[in-house]
């Protein structure tokens, strides 16, 4: 991992003004503009999980749209099922939902690496993503359920008569940023903790963190479980936002997206996946806006990117920043 | 008993197609180590192809000819797979595999829109290819002899394969390079040849597979991606690579499918996923792979 987001101090001197900047954000861009940038830091939390499997313990899953799927419906089933209106409830119902998937999920796929891996965990995902779009008298098929917009804090802030897009890109974008530096914190300790180090290590070479008695298996279910959790974290924040869930988000599809996020800002380093997602959430929006052939736009990145640019956006802006001589990974 | 020979001729029907789409699959994965995630939608390629240029025959002519035109669909996905593998895939088979699955999921999306963009939104569809070969009566029901014939193309198929991979000089030359590419390559096979043929090779199966499914079905756009899934779960359970597994998983994932619709249709899919997974967690290589 690069040298860059070693020290906390480095952390600190990036991080503090991103986050001042983003704070001011909702006083000076028009609403729209911020209600984007929610759907960019959401989709940023979920890739910096997956890019916790993936640029620190060496797994590529194609399966991680089943844990924002999860965290997802797991909102829109309380809604629907239990009335509930809280956000704090939303959250905790969708980590534990999240964290169950996950755990079994993750059992069953640490078992193997490499393309085993991916497709297991492809193949469990199209297991919920079938359930969820047959079993319409739950979940609403491909209609998807509609989630209405939640009371935040324990029900202090909430939208009352008010505009629902000067609540989303106000309130409910104060709440997903306060989350998505949380996650960012967190996410920073966990890949510096000795336990990251012990991924990393299995990651570079498997038979060797064993025999100095490293738990692969055990190190890779955690690292699985947090990878979720984070993933479910995304799609219970990205539900109020969105207003609905379909089966879609639940798709294999889907994961190839979070997969995308991570590799347009570069897996080799730990704010790749942030800006990936963020710059990918903008791509998306304008082709979608100006294109019907915005798979097109978005393939044709992908395939210059992993042609010309594999090491990303920010692995590829740190290389240059650091001249010829360095080398980040 | 009359409706069980039906649902065994669906199985087959069923199978069929996605043996050919499943064989090309492990094709290119036995022989280059690459799981193409944009097999599915040379599958659909070829069905479209298959479609627009039957469209054009059958207007002024007897339906004989759209049925050999339909071969313009594999002809096509073939030309289309000769182009890619030397252009897009061979730059990256030194580099690790998520860039592999990436750089094809990017032509997933890509050829996706390609086929938007040239065929418009709407399916294509000569159903009049269908109707044209009537129905048999079996027992006290009928069956659509188009139906049959597919079964009769992917049986021919799958015997053609088996004795161009098993009875010919390439054949020998294809498995050499899939068992041991380096020692192939020191022995004097081209590897770079025998890639790009075994990558043609499997787009015109999957080509086949789409032309032979469109007067039934036609061509829609997602037939690739929806196609993909289920011939990854052909290929997991039959084992990555192997041929005879792809034709024994076709015809588990047939049986399943026909059960599926019949007895349990609102799980028919997950079942199918879950015997995939199942069979990764029994026998990660599948039944007749090698680890």
């Amino acid at each position: 991992m690069s040298g860059l987001d070693a020290s906390p101090r480095a952390l600190v001197r990036v991080g503090v003004p991103v986050l001042i900047a983003l704070a001011v954000l909702p006083f000076v861009a028009p609403p729209y503009q911020t209600v984007l940038l929610s759907y960019g830091l959401i989709f940023a939390i979920a890739a910096l999980g997956f890019n916790l499997l993936l640029g620190y313990t060496g797994l590529l899953s194609f399966g991680h749209s089943a844990y924002f799927g999860m965290g997802a419906y797991a909102v829109a089933l309380s809604v629907k099922y239990f009335k509930w209106t809280s956000m704090e409830a939303f959250v905790l119902s969708g980590l534990v939902a999240t964290a169950l998937i996950a755990l079994v999920f993750g059992f069953l796929c640490v078992r193997y690496t490499r393309i085993f891996f991916g497709i297991l965990a492809m193949a469990l995902s199209q297991v919920l993503w079938s359930l969820a779009f047959k079993f319409f008298w739950v979940t609403g098929g491909s209609d998807g359920l509609r989630v209405p917009t939640p009371t935040l804090l324990g029900g202090l802030v909430t939208m009352g008569t008010g505009d629902k897009l000067d609540f989303l890109s106000h309130r409910y974008y104060f709440y997903v940023l306060a989350l998505f530096a949380l996650a960012v914190v967190t996410m920073w300790l966990i890949v510096h903790s000795p336990f990251g180090k012990a991924l990393q290590a299995i990651r570079d070479n498997e038979t060797r963190a064993e025999f100095v008695g490293v738990g692969v298996r055990r190190y890779r279910l955690v690292a699985f479980v947090i990878s979720g959790l984070y993933t479910g974290l995304a799609g219970v924040l990205w539900v109020p936002l969105n207003g609905l869930t379909t089966p879609d988000i639940l798709h294999w599809s889907f994961s190839g997206k979070i997969v995308f996020f991570t590799v347009l800002g570069g897996f080799q380093t730990f704010a790749g996946p942030i800006v990936g997602a963020v710059v990918f959430n903008y791509l998306e929006t304008y082709a979608v806006g100006h294109t019907v052939y915005w798979q097109l736009v978005l393939g044709v990145v992908l395939v210059t990117l992993v042609l010309a640019l594999p090491a990303g956006i920010v692995g590829t802006a740190l290389r240059w920043l650091r001249g010829p001589g360095h080398r980040t990974a | 008993m009359d409706t069980l020979l039906i649902h065994a001729l669906n199985a087959l029907l069923y199978a069929s197609v996605m043996f050919l789409i499943a064989g090309g699959l492990s094709l290119i994965y036995g022989v280059m180590r690459i799981v193409n995630l944009a097999h599915g939608n040379l599958y659909a390629f070829g069905a479209y192809v298959a479609a627009w240029a039957a469209g054009l025959v059958i207007a002024g002519m007897p339906a004989g000819w759209g049925y050999l035109v339909l071969g313009a669909g594999p002809v096509a996905a073939a030309a289309l797979g000769a182009v890619l593998e030397p252009t897009l895939l061979r730059p990256l088979y030194r580099r690790a595999e998520e860039y592999q699955l990436l750089i094809t999921f990017g032509l997933l999306l890509i050829l996706e829109d390609v086929m938007r963009l040239v065929w418009g939104p709407y399916p294509l569809s000569v159903s009049a290819l269908f109707e044209a070969l009537g129905s048999l009566p079996i027992g006290e029901a009928i069956y659509p002899g188009y139906n049959l014939a597919v079964i009769v193309v992917g049986g021919l198929a799958a015997a053609g394969l088996w004795a161009f991979v098993y009875r010919t000089q390439f054949g020998v030359v294809l498995r050499a390079t899939s068992q041991n590419m380096r020692m192939a390559s020191a022995l004097g096979v081209n590897v770079n040849r025998v890639y790009v043929q075994a990558f043609t090779l499997g787009c015109f199966m999957a080509g086949l597979g789409g032309a032979i499914v469109v007067p039934q079905q036609g061509a829609v756009l997602g037939m690739g991606p929806d196609a993909l899934i289920l011939a990854f779960v052909v290929v997991v359970i039959g084992g990555l690579g192997s041929l005879e597994g792809a034709l024994v998983g076709a015809l588990m994932v047939g049986i399943v499918r026909e059960a599926g619709i019949t007895f349990f249709p609102e799980i028919e899919l997950a079942v199918l996923y879950l015997m995939a997974a199942i069979v990764l967690l029994v026998r990660p290589a599948g039944l007749f792979g090698r680890a």
